[in-house]
Protein backbone atom coordinates (compact mmCIF):
# COMPACT_ATOMS: atom_id res chain seq x y z
CA UNK A 1 0.00 0.00 0.00
CA UNK A 2 2.69 1.94 0.83
CA UNK A 3 4.38 1.77 -2.14
CA UNK A 4 1.56 2.88 -4.38
CA UNK A 5 2.01 6.42 -2.36
CA UNK A 6 5.53 6.33 -3.13
CA UNK A 7 5.58 5.62 -6.80
CA UNK A 8 3.10 8.63 -7.42
CA UNK A 9 5.62 11.06 -5.12
CA UNK A 10 8.73 9.46 -7.38
CA UNK A 11 6.73 9.53 -11.21
CA UNK A 12 4.24 12.44 -10.59
CA UNK A 13 5.03 14.52 -7.78
CA UNK A 14 8.33 14.79 -8.26
CA UNK A 15 9.14 14.74 -11.95
CA UNK A 16 11.77 16.59 -12.92
CA UNK A 17 10.16 20.02 -14.11
CA UNK A 18 13.06 21.51 -16.30
CA UNK A 19 13.23 18.41 -18.61
CA UNK A 20 9.47 18.26 -18.67
CA UNK A 21 9.28 21.75 -19.99
CA UNK A 22 12.30 21.29 -22.17
CA UNK A 23 10.71 17.97 -23.76
CA UNK A 24 7.38 19.83 -24.24
CA UNK A 25 8.71 23.06 -25.89
CA UNK A 26 11.04 20.93 -28.39
CA UNK A 27 8.35 18.52 -29.14
CA UNK A 28 5.71 22.06 -29.65
CA UNK A 29 8.15 23.19 -32.02
CA UNK A 30 8.91 20.31 -34.06
CA UNK A 31 4.71 19.67 -34.07
CA UNK A 32 4.70 23.42 -35.70
CA UNK A 33 7.35 22.33 -38.06
CA UNK A 34 6.53 18.96 -39.37
CA UNK A 35 2.78 19.17 -38.85
CA UNK A 36 0.97 22.49 -38.57
CA UNK A 37 3.08 24.76 -40.16
CA UNK A 38 1.86 28.04 -38.66
CA UNK A 39 3.92 30.86 -37.89
CA UNK A 40 2.86 31.31 -34.10
CA UNK A 41 0.73 30.28 -31.63
CA UNK A 42 -2.86 31.93 -29.91
CA UNK A 43 -3.56 30.90 -26.69
CA UNK A 44 -7.12 32.17 -24.74
CA UNK A 45 -5.91 33.23 -21.16
CA UNK A 46 -8.79 32.69 -18.64
CA UNK A 47 -6.70 33.28 -15.46
CA UNK A 48 -6.70 29.78 -14.78
CA UNK A 49 -3.94 27.52 -13.68
CA UNK A 50 -4.04 25.67 -16.78
CA UNK A 51 -4.55 28.58 -19.44
CA UNK A 52 -1.51 29.85 -17.85
CA UNK A 53 1.15 27.48 -18.04
CA UNK A 54 -0.03 26.70 -21.36
CA UNK A 55 0.33 30.71 -22.70
CA UNK A 56 4.16 30.21 -20.35
CA UNK A 57 4.99 27.37 -22.14
CA UNK A 58 4.04 28.38 -25.68
CA UNK A 59 6.39 31.74 -25.16
CA UNK A 60 9.38 29.57 -23.56
CA UNK A 61 8.57 27.19 -27.11
CA UNK A 62 8.41 29.70 -29.54
CA UNK A 63 9.13 33.11 -28.10
CA UNK A 64 7.11 36.04 -26.72
CA UNK A 65 6.63 37.75 -30.24
CA UNK A 66 5.00 34.27 -31.78
CA UNK A 67 2.32 34.14 -29.37
CA UNK A 68 -1.23 36.10 -29.12
CA UNK A 69 -3.38 36.26 -26.20
CA UNK A 70 -6.44 36.40 -25.79
CA UNK A 71 -8.72 37.47 -22.78
CA UNK A 72 -12.91 36.79 -23.53
CA UNK A 73 -14.82 37.65 -20.66
CA UNK A 74 -18.65 37.20 -20.25
CA UNK A 75 -21.10 38.30 -17.94
CA UNK A 76 -20.71 35.38 -15.36
CA UNK A 77 -16.74 35.26 -15.42
CA UNK A 78 -15.31 36.29 -11.78
CA UNK A 79 -13.57 39.26 -11.71
CA UNK A 80 -10.69 37.62 -9.80
CA UNK A 81 -9.82 35.57 -12.92
CA UNK A 82 -10.08 38.32 -15.24
CA UNK A 83 -7.36 39.98 -13.27
CA UNK A 84 -5.43 36.88 -12.53
CA UNK A 85 -5.22 36.91 -16.79
CA UNK A 86 -4.08 40.12 -16.68
CA UNK A 87 -1.16 39.96 -14.48
CA UNK A 88 -0.11 36.76 -16.54
CA UNK A 89 -0.46 38.92 -20.32
CA UNK A 90 1.66 41.27 -18.51
CA UNK A 91 4.05 39.14 -16.82
CA UNK A 92 5.13 37.63 -20.18
CA UNK A 93 4.52 40.26 -22.29
CA UNK A 94 3.03 39.04 -24.93
CA UNK A 95 0.82 41.03 -27.60
CA UNK A 96 -3.33 40.76 -26.58
CA UNK A 97 -6.66 41.31 -27.08
CA UNK A 98 -9.60 41.18 -24.70
CA UNK A 99 -12.97 40.80 -26.62
CA UNK A 100 -16.25 40.96 -24.49
CA UNK A 101 -18.82 37.99 -25.60
CA UNK A 102 -21.52 39.31 -23.15
CA UNK A 103 -23.31 40.87 -26.56
CA UNK A 104 -22.44 37.99 -28.73
CA UNK A 105 -24.12 35.48 -26.17
CA UNK A 106 -26.79 37.55 -25.19
CA UNK A 107 -27.76 37.89 -29.56
CA UNK A 108 -27.29 34.46 -29.92
CA UNK A 109 -29.97 33.32 -26.92
CA UNK A 110 -27.05 31.48 -24.70
CA UNK A 111 -28.63 33.23 -21.55
CA UNK A 112 -32.42 33.29 -22.27
CA UNK A 113 -32.26 29.54 -23.06
CA UNK A 114 -30.00 29.08 -19.73
CA UNK A 115 -32.60 31.04 -17.53
CA UNK A 116 -35.77 29.24 -19.38
CA UNK A 117 -34.41 25.95 -18.21
CA UNK A 118 -33.93 27.17 -15.17
CA UNK A 119 -37.11 29.08 -14.42
CA UNK A 120 -38.89 25.67 -15.20
CA UNK A 121 -37.11 24.24 -11.99
CA UNK A 122 -37.24 27.04 -9.63
CA UNK A 123 -40.34 29.73 -10.96
CA UNK A 124 -39.33 32.40 -8.70
CA UNK A 125 -35.60 32.85 -10.19
CA UNK A 126 -34.93 35.79 -12.05
CA UNK A 127 -33.22 39.03 -11.74
CA UNK A 128 -30.05 39.26 -9.15
CA UNK A 129 -30.48 35.37 -8.78
CA UNK A 130 -27.15 33.31 -9.12
CA UNK A 131 -27.11 29.78 -10.07
CA UNK A 132 -24.81 26.84 -10.59
CA UNK A 133 -24.85 23.08 -11.05
CA UNK A 134 -23.66 20.43 -8.63
CA UNK A 135 -23.30 16.88 -10.02
CA UNK A 136 -24.02 13.84 -7.39
CA UNK A 137 -23.61 10.35 -7.14
CA UNK A 138 -19.91 9.17 -8.27
CA UNK A 139 -18.89 8.85 -4.92
CA UNK A 140 -22.17 7.02 -3.84
CA UNK A 141 -22.14 4.17 -6.68
CA UNK A 142 -25.28 5.91 -7.86
CA UNK A 143 -25.67 7.29 -11.58
CA UNK A 144 -24.03 10.66 -11.74
CA UNK A 145 -27.29 13.15 -12.26
CA UNK A 146 -27.17 16.85 -11.26
CA UNK A 147 -28.44 19.29 -8.87
CA UNK A 148 -29.64 22.89 -9.80
CA UNK A 149 -28.11 25.25 -6.57
CA UNK A 150 -29.79 28.73 -7.02
CA UNK A 151 -29.09 31.60 -4.76
CA UNK A 152 -31.89 34.43 -4.64
CA UNK A 153 -30.91 38.28 -3.92
CA UNK A 154 -31.16 37.45 -0.27
CA UNK A 155 -28.03 35.56 -0.48
CA UNK A 156 -29.98 32.39 0.62
CA UNK A 157 -29.22 29.07 -1.31
CA UNK A 158 -31.39 26.46 -2.55
CA UNK A 159 -31.15 22.68 -4.09
CA UNK A 160 -33.06 21.04 -6.47
CA UNK A 161 -32.53 17.52 -9.01
CA UNK A 162 -32.37 18.69 -12.57
CA UNK A 163 -34.52 16.89 -14.69
CA UNK A 164 -32.93 15.89 -17.62
CA UNK A 165 -34.13 17.95 -20.26
CA UNK A 166 -33.52 20.88 -18.27
CA UNK A 167 -29.96 19.83 -17.80
CA UNK A 168 -29.13 19.37 -20.96
CA UNK A 169 -31.00 22.78 -22.22
CA UNK A 170 -29.05 24.51 -19.47
CA UNK A 171 -25.57 23.02 -20.53
CA UNK A 172 -26.09 23.09 -24.23
CA UNK A 173 -26.54 26.78 -23.28
CA UNK A 174 -23.27 27.69 -21.85
CA UNK A 175 -21.92 25.36 -24.17
CA UNK A 176 -21.97 28.77 -26.72
CA UNK A 177 -19.66 30.53 -24.20
CA UNK A 178 -16.74 28.25 -25.29
CA UNK A 179 -18.00 27.60 -28.77
CA UNK A 180 -17.98 31.81 -29.29
CA UNK A 181 -14.64 31.84 -27.83
CA UNK A 182 -13.27 29.49 -29.62
CA UNK A 183 -14.70 31.06 -33.09
CA UNK A 184 -12.85 33.98 -31.96
CA UNK A 185 -9.46 32.07 -31.28
CA UNK A 186 -9.33 30.81 -34.53
CA UNK A 187 -10.73 34.05 -35.79
CA UNK A 188 -7.06 35.52 -34.97
CA UNK A 189 -5.20 32.14 -35.47
CA UNK A 190 -6.31 32.38 -39.36
CA UNK A 191 -5.73 36.14 -39.31
CA UNK A 192 -2.31 35.72 -38.01
CA UNK A 193 -1.87 32.36 -39.55
CA UNK A 194 -0.91 30.72 -36.16
CA UNK A 195 -1.76 27.24 -34.45
CA UNK A 196 -4.56 27.80 -31.52
CA UNK A 197 -3.15 25.68 -28.45
CA UNK A 198 -5.92 23.51 -26.31
CA UNK A 199 -4.90 23.89 -21.99
CA UNK A 200 -6.47 21.05 -21.21
CA UNK A 201 -4.91 19.01 -17.92
CA UNK A 202 -4.59 14.82 -18.36
CA UNK A 203 -7.38 14.64 -15.57
CA UNK A 204 -9.78 17.02 -17.96
CA UNK A 205 -9.00 15.53 -21.50
CA UNK A 206 -8.89 11.86 -19.69
CA UNK A 207 -12.44 12.59 -18.30
CA UNK A 208 -14.03 14.40 -21.45
CA UNK A 209 -14.15 17.65 -19.20
CA UNK A 210 -14.37 20.14 -22.61
CA UNK A 211 -17.02 20.93 -24.98
CA UNK A 212 -16.63 19.49 -28.09
CA UNK A 213 -15.77 22.34 -30.83
CA UNK A 214 -15.58 24.64 -28.19
CA UNK A 215 -12.45 24.31 -25.50
CA UNK A 216 -11.75 20.94 -26.86
CA UNK A 217 -11.14 21.85 -30.43
CA UNK A 218 -7.07 23.24 -30.90
CA UNK A 219 -4.47 22.51 -33.16
CA UNK A 220 -1.98 21.28 -30.15
CA UNK A 221 -2.51 20.94 -26.65
CA UNK A 222 0.54 21.04 -24.68
CA UNK A 223 -0.23 20.08 -21.12
CA UNK A 224 -3.12 17.30 -21.84
CA UNK A 225 -0.79 14.39 -20.80
CA UNK A 226 0.33 16.05 -16.94
CA UNK A 227 -1.46 15.62 -13.87
CA UNK A 228 -3.04 18.79 -12.74
CA UNK A 229 -0.72 18.53 -9.97
CA UNK A 230 1.80 18.27 -12.47
CA UNK A 231 0.40 21.68 -14.03
CA UNK A 232 0.82 23.70 -10.03
CA UNK A 233 4.09 22.63 -10.10
CA UNK A 234 5.18 23.66 -13.42
CA UNK A 235 3.17 26.87 -13.08
CA UNK A 236 6.10 27.68 -9.59
CA UNK A 237 8.61 26.11 -11.58
CA UNK A 238 8.02 29.01 -14.12
CA UNK A 239 8.02 31.38 -12.23
CA UNK A 240 4.29 32.48 -12.75
CA UNK A 241 2.40 34.91 -10.71
CA UNK A 242 1.99 33.75 -6.91
CA UNK A 243 -2.04 34.65 -7.48
CA UNK A 244 -2.49 32.43 -10.50
CA UNK A 245 -0.11 29.36 -8.48
CA UNK A 246 -2.19 29.51 -5.21
CA UNK A 247 -5.94 29.70 -7.48
CA UNK A 248 -8.50 27.27 -7.00
CA UNK A 249 -9.73 25.99 -10.17
CA UNK A 250 -13.13 26.93 -10.61
CA UNK A 251 -15.31 26.11 -14.12
CA UNK A 252 -15.57 29.99 -14.42
CA UNK A 253 -19.12 29.76 -16.35
CA UNK A 254 -21.77 29.79 -13.61
CA UNK A 255 -22.50 32.93 -11.62
CA UNK A 256 -22.34 30.95 -8.63
CA UNK A 257 -18.57 30.19 -7.77
CA UNK A 258 -18.25 26.79 -8.92
CA UNK A 259 -15.12 24.11 -7.94
CA UNK A 260 -14.51 22.11 -11.06
CA UNK A 261 -15.28 18.88 -8.12
CA UNK A 262 -18.36 20.11 -7.93
CA UNK A 263 -19.62 20.13 -11.21
CA UNK A 264 -17.71 17.15 -12.49
CA UNK A 265 -15.04 15.21 -10.81
CA UNK A 266 -16.28 13.09 -7.75
CA UNK A 267 -13.28 14.05 -5.93
CA UNK A 268 -11.26 17.31 -5.22
CA UNK A 269 -7.99 17.18 -8.54
CA UNK A 270 -5.21 16.70 -5.53
CA UNK A 271 -7.32 13.19 -5.17
CA UNK A 272 -8.39 12.98 -8.51
CA UNK A 273 -5.25 13.02 -9.95
CA UNK A 274 -4.26 10.46 -7.56
CA UNK A 275 -7.42 8.24 -8.78
CA UNK A 276 -6.58 8.67 -12.28
CA UNK A 277 -2.85 7.42 -11.87
CA UNK A 278 -3.99 4.55 -9.87
CA UNK A 279 -6.62 3.24 -12.60
CA UNK A 280 -3.67 3.84 -15.24
CA UNK A 281 -1.47 1.67 -13.77
CA UNK A 282 -3.85 -1.02 -12.44
CA UNK A 283 -3.98 -0.36 -9.13
CA UNK A 284 -7.03 -1.82 -6.82
CA UNK A 285 -9.33 -0.47 -4.79
CA UNK A 286 -8.20 -1.40 -1.76
CA UNK A 287 -4.68 0.46 -2.90
CA UNK A 288 -6.51 3.55 -4.04
CA UNK A 289 -8.33 3.66 -0.67
CA UNK A 290 -5.76 3.34 1.09
CA UNK A 291 -3.85 6.03 -0.53
CA UNK A 292 -6.65 8.35 -0.47
CA UNK A 293 -8.01 7.53 2.94
CA UNK A 294 -11.51 6.43 1.85
CA UNK A 295 -13.39 3.48 2.24
CA UNK A 296 -12.62 0.48 -0.16
CA UNK A 297 -16.53 0.90 -1.56
CA UNK A 298 -15.52 4.25 -2.33
CA UNK A 299 -12.19 4.08 -4.08
CA UNK A 300 -14.20 1.00 -6.13
CA UNK A 301 -17.13 3.56 -7.07
CA UNK A 302 -14.04 6.61 -7.65
CA UNK A 303 -12.38 3.97 -10.05
CA UNK A 304 -15.63 2.92 -11.95
CA UNK A 305 -16.89 6.67 -12.25
CA UNK A 306 -13.38 6.97 -14.31
CA UNK A 307 -14.77 4.52 -16.45
CA UNK A 308 -17.86 5.40 -16.73
CA UNK A 309 -16.82 9.32 -18.33
CA UNK A 310 -14.11 7.59 -20.42
CA UNK A 311 -17.08 5.74 -22.41
CA UNK A 312 -19.71 8.75 -21.89
CA UNK A 313 -17.34 10.98 -23.33
CA UNK A 314 -15.23 9.46 -25.89
CA UNK A 315 -17.08 10.75 -28.33
CA UNK A 316 -16.04 13.55 -27.45
CA UNK A 317 -12.45 12.93 -28.44
CA UNK A 318 -13.60 11.11 -32.11
CA UNK A 319 -13.22 12.29 -35.36
CA UNK A 320 -16.75 12.05 -37.14
CA UNK A 321 -17.17 8.48 -38.22
CA UNK A 322 -17.17 7.62 -42.15
CA UNK A 323 -18.87 4.76 -43.44
CA UNK A 324 -15.41 3.56 -45.49
CA UNK A 325 -12.03 4.85 -44.57
CA UNK A 326 -10.08 6.91 -46.70
CA UNK A 327 -6.48 5.99 -47.06
CA UNK A 328 -5.22 8.63 -49.37
CA UNK A 329 -6.09 11.18 -46.39
CA UNK A 330 -4.82 8.99 -43.75
CA UNK A 331 -8.70 9.10 -42.16
CA UNK B 1 -48.62 -3.60 -22.73
CA UNK B 2 -47.00 -5.23 -19.94
CA UNK B 3 -44.11 -3.26 -17.94
CA UNK B 4 -41.47 -5.71 -19.58
CA UNK B 5 -42.44 -5.04 -23.06
CA UNK B 6 -42.71 -1.46 -22.54
CA UNK B 7 -39.72 -1.12 -21.03
CA UNK B 8 -37.70 -3.71 -24.11
CA UNK B 9 -38.98 -1.69 -26.58
CA UNK B 10 -38.09 1.64 -25.49
CA UNK B 11 -34.06 0.51 -25.14
CA UNK B 12 -34.63 -1.61 -28.72
CA UNK B 13 -36.24 1.74 -30.22
CA UNK B 14 -34.37 4.67 -28.35
CA UNK B 15 -30.96 3.06 -28.07
CA UNK B 16 -30.41 0.18 -30.40
CA UNK B 17 -32.56 1.53 -33.30
CA UNK B 18 -34.43 -1.90 -33.99
CA UNK B 19 -37.62 -3.43 -33.33
CA UNK B 20 -35.39 -7.12 -33.72
CA UNK B 21 -36.35 -8.66 -30.09
CA UNK B 22 -33.32 -10.45 -30.35
CA UNK B 23 -31.45 -7.51 -30.27
CA UNK B 24 -31.56 -7.23 -26.19
CA UNK B 25 -31.75 -9.82 -23.40
CA UNK B 26 -33.91 -8.93 -20.23
CA UNK B 27 -31.18 -9.47 -18.25
CA UNK B 28 -27.88 -7.88 -20.28
CA UNK B 29 -26.52 -5.04 -18.27
CA UNK B 30 -26.76 -1.58 -20.26
CA UNK B 31 -23.50 -0.43 -19.02
CA UNK B 32 -21.64 -3.32 -19.27
CA UNK B 33 -22.58 -4.29 -22.72
CA UNK B 34 -22.05 -0.56 -23.55
CA UNK B 35 -25.80 -0.22 -24.68
CA UNK B 36 -26.61 2.68 -22.06
CA UNK B 37 -24.26 5.19 -21.17
CA UNK B 38 -24.09 7.51 -17.77
CA UNK B 39 -26.86 10.10 -19.71
CA UNK B 40 -28.58 7.41 -21.24
CA UNK B 41 -29.75 6.10 -18.04
CA UNK B 42 -30.86 9.91 -16.85
CA UNK B 43 -32.88 9.19 -20.15
CA UNK B 44 -33.82 6.18 -18.78
CA UNK B 45 -34.77 7.62 -15.25
CA UNK B 46 -36.86 10.71 -17.01
CA UNK B 47 -38.81 8.22 -19.17
CA UNK B 48 -40.00 5.67 -15.96
CA UNK B 49 -40.96 8.52 -14.08
CA UNK B 50 -42.92 10.09 -17.06
CA UNK B 51 -44.40 6.27 -18.65
CA UNK B 52 -45.38 4.91 -14.73
CA UNK B 53 -45.87 7.94 -12.76
CA UNK B 54 -43.17 7.23 -10.07
CA UNK B 55 -40.73 9.19 -8.37
CA UNK B 56 -37.12 8.17 -8.76
CA UNK B 57 -35.42 9.23 -4.89
CA UNK B 58 -31.42 9.92 -5.04
CA UNK B 59 -30.82 6.79 -3.16
CA UNK B 60 -32.58 4.48 -5.98
CA UNK B 61 -30.69 6.01 -8.24
CA UNK B 62 -27.79 2.85 -8.49
CA UNK B 63 -27.14 0.14 -10.94
CA UNK B 64 -29.08 -3.05 -9.19
CA UNK B 65 -32.41 -0.73 -9.76
CA UNK B 66 -31.76 0.44 -13.19
CA UNK B 67 -29.24 -1.63 -15.25
CA UNK B 68 -31.28 -4.24 -17.19
CA UNK B 69 -34.50 -4.31 -18.07
CA UNK B 70 -35.54 -6.93 -15.55
CA UNK B 71 -33.59 -5.16 -13.07
CA UNK B 72 -36.06 -1.81 -13.88
CA UNK B 73 -39.39 -4.31 -14.06
CA UNK B 74 -38.32 -5.43 -10.22
CA UNK B 75 -37.99 -1.67 -9.75
CA UNK B 76 -41.06 -0.57 -11.28
CA UNK B 77 -42.99 -3.30 -9.37
CA UNK B 78 -41.19 -2.01 -5.85
CA UNK B 79 -42.38 1.34 -6.55
CA UNK B 80 -45.88 1.02 -7.70
CA UNK B 81 -48.82 0.24 -5.24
Amino acid sequence: MQALAERYEAEIVNFDRDKEVERICETMREIMRTKLRRRGVVVAVSGGIDSSVSAALAVKAFGAKKAFFIQLPEVDSAQETQSRGSQLIEHLGVDHTTHNIAATLEAIGCYQARDEAIVKTFPEYGDGWKNKIVIKGGLDGQVNHFMLVVQDPQGQQHEKRLDLREYLQIVAATNYKQRIRKTIEYYHADRLNYAVVGTPNRLEYDQGFFVKNGDGSADLKPIAHLYKTQVYALAKHLGLPASICNATPTTDTYSLPQGQDEFYFALPYQEMDKALWARNVGASAGELAAMLGITEEQAKFVLQDIDNKRKTTHYLHAKPYLIESMPELGL
Amino acid sequence: MSTEAIIRNYILENYLFTDDQSALNSTDSFLDKDILDSTGILEVIYFLEDEFGIKVEDTEMVPENLDSVNNIVSFIAKKRP
